[in-house]
C-alpha cells in the first residue's frame, strides 16, 4: 500500500500546505475583510455598498466557491503525482 | 384561474413528481438504503446536497433576517457557505474514503470506542430532532397560509409524503426528490427576486441591483439608509454592536454547518473520493445562488414595506388603513402583520418601536418572514408566482426534514442496533430495521412538530453549537491526529457539549423552561459579549484543547487505529469500501 511508504508522507505534506493556504483566503476575505478589518475599508466602494459589506454579503461567497474548486483541481493533480489516485 | 385553484395545482404537481420519483427510486439494500448504493454523480450530489442544506429557514425566514439586521445579517450569509469550505477539505473526502454509512461509526471506529459512538449518535439525534421539529412547522406554516388548511393538517400530509419517499427508498429515494426538490426551491426563489429588483433598481441581476443605484438615482444602499432612517431605524449599512461577537457567531455557524451529520452523509453517496471534493464545490454553487440572493431580497423587500407604508416618504402623509393593499389584508389573517390605529387618524405610521421616537408607531407586528412570503404580492406578480413560491417553501422544508430524518433513521438502525445491540443481524433484517426506524422518526418529528417543545425554536443555538461543539472537532481530530486517543476525543467531546450547554442554558433556562434562566439573556450579562448563539466556536476551542491535553497524557491510540488514519488520508481504493 502506498500508505506505508514515504509517498503517503509527502503527499499529506503537500496536502496539508495546500489545505493551509486555502483556509488563509477563506479567513481572510470573511473574517477579516468582512468582519474586522470593515471599518478600516470604509472607504473603498463597490457600487453602492462599502467593500466591507460586500465581502460579507456577496464576494467572500463567491471566493469559497472558487476556493474549493481550486481545492479539487490541485488535489486531483496532486493524487497524481504521487500515484495515489483512485482507478 | 384564481390564486387558491392555481397553487393548489403547482403543489400538486410537485407532490406528483416526488411521488414518480419515489416509485422508481426504490431502495433494494442496506447500501443503497443508507448511502444510495454509493452510485450518485457528484454534481447531481451537490444539487441533492443544496436542497438537504437549505431548510424552511433559508428559504422563508433568512431574507428577512437581513433585511431587519443590515449588514449583521451577514453572518449567517458567510456562516452558512463558509463551512462548506471547511467540510470539501477538511472532513468530506476522508470521510467517503473511510466507506461507512454514519457519522457515529467513524467516531466509534477511530476512537475504538463504543462509548465514543454512543456519545455521538446522542449528538447527532439532539442536532437532527431540534432540526427537524422547525421543518415540521415550516411545512404546517406553508400549508395552512398558501393552502388555507389548519397548521395541524399541513404537518399530517407533509409527513404522508415523506413517508412514501423516505421509507420505500431510503437515502436513494431521497437523493432523487431533493434534486426535483432543488431545482423548485430555487425557481421560486429567484423569480420573485428577478421582478421586484427590476422594479426597484431596473437591473434584472439581484446581485446587481443590491450594488446598483434605485430607479431614483441615488444607490439602492443610499435610498434604503435614508427611508428607514426617517422613521427612527440605524443605518442599513451600520456598524455592529460587537465585532467579536459577530466573529464567534460567523465561526460557530460554519463549524456547525460542517459538522452537520445531515448534510456530512450526503458525501457518503457518491463514488470516489475525487467526487466528493467535486461535489461539495457543486453544492455550494447551488446554494450561492440562494444566498447571493437572499441579501438582495432582504434589502428591496425591506424598501418595498416602507414605501407602502409611506407612499409619500415620512414628511408625507402615512398609508391610508382603509386603503391598505389586498397582501396586507391576506397576511393580516395569518398573524404575521398587526396594526393598531392609536392616534385614529386612519393613516398607519410607522416608526422604530425600540428607536428615538420619530413618532408613535402604529405597525405592532411585522414578522421577518413575511419579506419572502408576501414579496410576489407585494411586487403584484402574476397568481403562478405566488403559487411557486408556495411549492418553493414546501419543497425547502420537506427535502431537509427528509435528510435529517435519514441521519435519525440510519443512526438508529446502525449505530444503535447493528453497532451495540445485534451485530450478527442479516443485511435483510437491518434494511427492515431501517426501515422501521423511519417510521418511527418520522413519527417522533411529527409528533414534537404538532407539539412544539421550548427548545424548538433554537436550531441555531443548539443544533449548531452542539455540532461546533462535538461533532467537527472529534472529526477533524480523527482524521488530522494520529495520536489523539480515545480518552482524549470522548472527554474533548463532553466538556465541549458541556460548556457550550451550559453557557447556553444559563441565559435561556435550563433545558429551555422559561423562568429557569439564570441571568437575563442581554449583552451586558453575556460573558465578554458573547451571545450564546455564538459560543459553540468557544465550546469548539475547548473540546481541542482538552482532547489534546488528555490524549498527551495517555497511551497513544494502537497501531491498526494508526493505520486506519493513514488509509483514510489516501484516496486509492475508496471504490473498494463500496461494497459493505
Amino acid at each position: 500500500m502506498a500508505t506505508q511508504n514515504g509517498n503517503g508522507a509527502a503527499y499529506w505534506a503537500a496536502n496539508l500546505r495546500l489545505v493551509a493556504f486555502c483556509l488563509v483566503i477563506w479567513f481572510v476575505v470573511s473574517f477579516l475583510m468582512g468582519i474586522l478589518l470593515r471599518p478600516m475599508l470604509k472607504g473603498i466602494m463597490v457600487g453602492g455598498m462599502d467593500l466591507g459589506m460586500w465581502m460579507a454579503q456577496q464576494g467572500s461567497i463567491y471566493v469559497f466557491v472558487v476556493l474549493i474548486f481550486f481545492y479539487a483541481v490541485r488535489m486531483n493533480q496532486l493524487d497524481r503525482k504521487f500515484d495515489v489516485h483512485e482507478d | 384561474m384564481d390564486l387558491r385553484t392555481m397553487t393548489y395545482l403547482v403543489v400538486g404537481a410537485s407532490f406528483a413528481l416526488y411521488f414518480g420519483i419515489a416509485i422508481w427510486a426504490r431502495a433494494g439494500s442496506t447500501g443503497e438504503f443508507y448511502a444510495a448504493g454509493r452510485g450518485v454523480h457528484p454534481v447531481a450530489n451537490g444539487m441533492a446536497t443544496a436542497a438537504d442544506w437549505m431548510s424552511a429557514a433559508s428559504f422563508i425566514s433568512m431574507a428577512g433576517l437581513i433585511a431587519f439586521q443590515g449588514y449583521e445579517g451577514a453572518k449567517f450569509l458567510m456562516g452558512w457557505t463558509g463551512g462548506y469550505v471547511l467540510l470539501a477539505m477538511l472532513l468530506a473526502p476522508y470521510l467517503r474514503k473511510f466507506g461507512k454509512f454514519t457519522v457515529p461509526e467513524f467516531i466509534g471506529d477511530r476512537f475504538y470506542s463504543n462509548t465514543a459512538r454512543f456519545v455521538g449518535v446522542l449528538c447527532l439525534i439532539t442536532i437532527s430532532i431540534t432540526y427537524v421539529i422547525g421543518q415540521m412547522r415550516g411545512v404546517g406554516v406553508a400549508f395552512s397560509r398558501f393552502l388555507e388548511v389548519p397548521v395541524d393538517v399541513g404537518i399530517y400530509a407533509g409527513m404522508a409524503i415523506v413517508f412514501v419517499y423516505a421509507v420505500l427508498g431510503g437515502m436513494k429515494g431521497i437523493t432523487y426528490t431533493q434534486i426535483a426538490q432543488y431545482i423548485v426551491l430555487i425557481l421560486a426563489y429567484t423569480i420573485p427576486a428577478i421582478f421586484i429588483s427590476m422594479n426597484l433598481t431596473g437591473n434584472p441581476i439581484p446581485q446587481l441591483g443590491l450594488i446598483g443605484n434605485h430607479v431614483s438615482g441615488v444607490p439602492l444602499i443610499q435610498k434604503l439608509n435614508e427611508t428607514i432612517q426617517a422613521i427612527g431605524f440605524g443605518a442599513y449599512d451600520g456598524p455592529v454592536r460587537s465585532q467579536l461577537d459577530m466573529f464567534l457567531y460567523t465561526m460557530s455557524l460554519m463549524i456547525g454547518t460542517a459538522g452537520l451529520p445531515h448534510v456530512i452523509i450526503r458525501f457518503f453517496t457518491v463514488p470516489k473520493v475525487a467526487d466528493a471534493r467535486w461535489s461539495a464545490g457543486w453544492a455550494l454553487v447551488f446554494i450561492a445562488i440562494l444566498y447571493t440572493t437572499a441579501p438582495a431580497v432582504g434589502a428591496m423587500a425591506r424598501l418595498n414595506l416602507t414605501q407602502t407604508l409611506w407612499p409619500n416618504g415620512a414628511q408625507g402623509e402615512a398609508m391610508s388603513i382603509e386603503q391598505r393593499p389586498q397582501w396586507f389584508k391576506n397576511w393580516e389573517t395569518t398573524g404575521l402583520l398587526k396594526y393598531e390605529d392609536k392616534n385614529k387618524d386612519g393613516k398607519l405610521e410607522y416608526y422604530n418601536p425600540k428607536g428615538a421616537k420619530a413618532g408613535e408607531n402604529e405597525l405592532t407586528k411585522i414578522d421577518n418572514d413575511i419579506m419572502v412570503l408576501a414579496n410576489p404580492e407585494i411586487a403584484a406578480l402574476p397568481n403562478w408566482v405566488i403559487a411557486l413560491v408556495a411549492a418553493g417553501g414546501l419543497a425547502a422544508a420537506l427535502s431537509t426534514a427528509a435528510g435529517l430524518l435519514l441521519a435519525i433513521s440510519s443512526s438508529i438502525s446502525h449505530d444503535l442496533i447493528k453497532g451495540m445491540i445485534n451485530p450478527n443481524i442479516s443485511e435483510r433484517a437491518e434494511l427492515n430495521a431501517a426501515r422501521l426506524s423511519m417510521v418511527f422518526a418520522i413519527g417522533v418529528a411529527a409528533y414534537l412538530g404538532l407539539n412544539p417543545p421550548g427548545f424548538a425554536a433554537q436550531v441555531v443555538a443548539l443544533a449548531f453549537g452542539l455540532a461546533a461543539s462535538s461533532i467537527f472537532p472529534v472529526l477533524m481530530m480523527g482524521i488530522f491526529s494520529k495520536r489523539i486517543n480515545s480518552h482524549g476525543a470522548i472527554l474533548g467531546m463532553v466538556t465541549g457539549i458541556l460548556t457550550t450547554l451550559v453557557y447556553i442554558f444559563w441565559f435561556k433556562g435550563w433545558f429551555f423552561f422559561p423562568g429557569t434562566e439564570m441571568a437575563k439573556n442581554v449583552p451586558e450579562n453575556w460573558f465578554l459579549g458573547i451571545s450564546p448563539e455564538a459560543f459553540g466556536a468557544i465550546g469548539a476551542l475547548i473540546n481541542f484543547t482538552v482532547a489534546y491535553v488528555v490524549s498527551m497524557v495517555t497511551a497513544p491510540p494502537p497501531q491498526h487505529i494508526q493505520d486506519l488514519v493513514e488509509s483514510v488520508r489516501i484516496p486509492r481504493g475508496a471504490g473498494a469500501a463500496t461494497g459493505h
